[in-house]
């Protein structure tokens, strides 16, 4: 996350790069990585409750970043608060 | 189609209209406070929290016209028109990232609008109101097609499309779209965000009744429906020897798929009324909370997508559609739902127009007054005066949308709705890259700008179809290569290309870079901070 700079200025001068914002870049980056890798998941089987692979598979992924986001959430919250 | 006026669901339409619009015209007295600063009317005060701005961005973003299309898309062609759930997955993602400095620096500064930033960090009226114009070009058509959305539940009910005079076919729209235009004109951002909690709950009752409740009734379920479509889909159209599509993505659809979905995403938050919606909310911390919660909306999008294959599965075609695959949806409804809950459905998309249009309205309003009234008209222009001409320019937009409706057909709306998906995603280096840096010349991204614009345009506009001679397709070969690809993002790409150019030259015979009106803690700022003043009243 590029919420920089922390200059002595403006009162937050803590590192920039800290486990917390890895952790949240990490959790933003995964849903791409996993979206744009179309061959992993253009295909029908298995199959899930009637649902073809591409379909209950990319809805899993609907769940999961969800999930995720709600991570980077905290993550960042947690992180900004040690800043203050 | 089917003849006659369908009394029962047009009954239970007109009794959610008349709740809507009491709701609309009461917003005005909601955390009330005299509407006379542009933050009143044009942003609601400033002031929305978490559950709120949940409604509203959720019913901003995802359009009655969205109900209608993506199923439509799916029913046409099969799994490209998918591609709605991956971009709505990574759009997330992808703005958790610079949302929450937009709106720190929107807070800090006062900035109504993205071009008002713009204006402040590069220092130029003329990107400033190449972003304005674009966000208010790219808008109208996104309007008119709300009304596409009304139209066909009307057009199922019985009223309009088959009417036999001018009169009979065209009034319901007008009424619907006067008691909108009243409603946004006296209440702001308000009436929209309030009127969203009924449009949600009604959306979510009718999907979640649809997925579990038609699957009963075909043979095989879920795999049935599927089956259904895969058949469909695979089997060659007499007319043209060619299959539609599948239910999986053949390879020169993968780009494409891709493409969409990114294209899509990136373009997303860069429309006025998306952006509205995240400068509306009280606190930076709000905006990312609810961009974890908004995911939601996304898994519910994936599921209305399918019912676009349960049309094809209760043997709708394209024919018996009367050519529009967009009747799809609300054909499915009129034919599998009682009468009474075929009108909630109705009610569902008919009021998922009026949110966004309200929005979209509002937003190209502060967009003209801002960027467009201060910055080049009357510079003196006070906040009382904003706020009157924001409320004038609301009613002539939606005027505007209406005659596009009413004027040209609905296939010319859906036409420069994708046209202004390309253009609007032009505007995203000025406006996100100006998040991060100022290393980017303000001419060198007004370049960047006008050669994507020019691209995209020239391209999207070139494309045929088996039924259209232009802007028959969202997307065309890569130039120089035989693979296609979303003509937005191919557009960028150019953009880009162009901004890097443009930068190193301007930068080596020392253009004039503007002062920069904002400081690096602008962009991290949050409510509660001594700098950031509370929403002015």
């Amino acid at each position: 996350m590029s919420d920089t700079p922390n200059t002595p200025e403006n009162g937050r001068n803590s590192k920039v790069v800290t486990p917390a914002r890895i952790a949240a870049a990490v959790c933003v980056i995964v849903p791409f990585a996993a979206m744009f890798w179309v061959a992993s998941y253009n295909r029908t089987g298995p199959s899930l409750g009637g649902f073809p692979f591409f379909y209950w598979y990319q809805l899993v992924w609907v769940v999961i970043t969800a999930l995720l986001m709600g991570a980077a959430y905290w993550l960042i919250r947690y992180d900004e608060r040690g800043r203050r | 189609m089917t003849h006659g006026v369908h009394g029962v669901e047009l009954g239970v339409l007109i009794f959610f209209f008349v709740l809507v619009s009491g709701i609309g015209f009461a917003a005005a007295r909601w955390r009330q406070a005299p509407l006379v600063h542009l933050d009143q009317w044009g942003l609601g005060g400033r002031g929305f929290g978490g559950v709120v701005t949940w409604f509203l961005l959720g019913g901003d973003l995802y359009t009655a016209y969205t109900f209608i299309a993506v199923p439509a898309a799916l029913f046409a062609g099969g799994a490209l028109g998918f591609f709605a759930v991956p971009y709505t997955i990574i759009v997330w993602p992808l703005v958790f990232v610079f949302l929450p400095r937009l709106w720190s620096v929107s807070r800090r500064h006062g900035y109504v609008t993205p071009a008002d930033f713009v204006r402040g960090r590069h220092d130029s009226r003329g990107l400033s109101l190449a972003v304005a114009v674009t966000g208010i070009i790219a808008t109208m058509p996104y309007i008119a097609l709300q009304l596409v959305g009304i139209q066909a539940c009307l057009d199922v009910i019985g009223l309009g499309g088959t009417g036999s005079s001018w009169l009979s076919k065209d009034l319901p729209l007008f009424i619907a779209f006067a008691v909108l235009a009243a409603f946004t004109y006296s209440s702001g951002l308000r009436a929209p965000a309030l009127i969203a909690f009924v449009k949600d709950t009604l959306i979510y009752l009718v999907v979640i009744v649809a997925i579990i409740y038609i699957p009963t009734r075909i043979a095989g379920g879920w795999t049935g429906i599927f089956g259904a479509a895969q058949h469909r889909l695979t089997t060659p159209s007499p007319v043209t020897h060619k299959a539609a599509g599948s239910i999986t993505l053949s390879s020169a659809n993968v780009l494409p798929y891709a493409s969409l979905a990114l294209g899509s995403a990136m373009a997303l938050f860069m429309y006025p009324h998306a952006q509205v919606g995240v400068l509306a909310t009280k606190s930076r911390t709000t905006v990312r909370r609810n961009i974890a919660a908004l995911s939601v909306y996304s898994l519910m999008l994936g599921l209305i997508a399918l019912l676009g294959y349960m049309a094809i599965a209760e043997g709708f075609t394209t024919k018996s559609l009367g050519g529009n695959p967009q009747n799809a949806v609300p054909q499915l409804f009129d034919k599998v739902f009682p009468s009474w809950f075929a009108g909630v459905g109705f009610a569902a998309i008919a009021i998922g127009a009026l949110v966004p249009a309200a929005i979209m309205s509002i937003a190209a309003a502060n967009l003209f007054t801002r960027n467009v009234w201060v910055d080049f008209i009357r510079p003196g222009a006070d906040a009382a005066e904003q706020t009157r001409i924001a409320k004038i320019i609301s009613l002539l937009v939606k005027l505007g949308a209406l005659i596009f409706v009413l004027a040209l057909d609905r296939t010319s709306a859906i036409n420069f709705q994708l046209l202004g998906g390309v253009l609007i995603l032009q505007t995203f280096p000025a406006i996100v890259f100006g998040l991060y840096t100022r290393y980017f010349h303000r001419w060198a991204l007004l370049a960047g700008w006008a050669a994507g614009i020019g691209y995209g345009g020239i391209v999207a506009f070139q494309q045929t179809s088996a039924t259209q001679s232009h802007f028959g397709s969202q997307v065309a070969l890569i130039p120089w290569t035989h693979q296609k690809a979303y003509i937005a993002l191919t557009a960028f790409v150019l953009n880009i290309v162009v901004v890097v150019v443009a930068n190193l030259v301007l930068r080596a015979v020392r253009a004039p870079a503007g002062t920069d009106a904002t400081s690096p803690a602008d962009y991290l700022a949050d409510a509660g901070d001594p700098q950031v003043v509370p929403a002015t009243a």
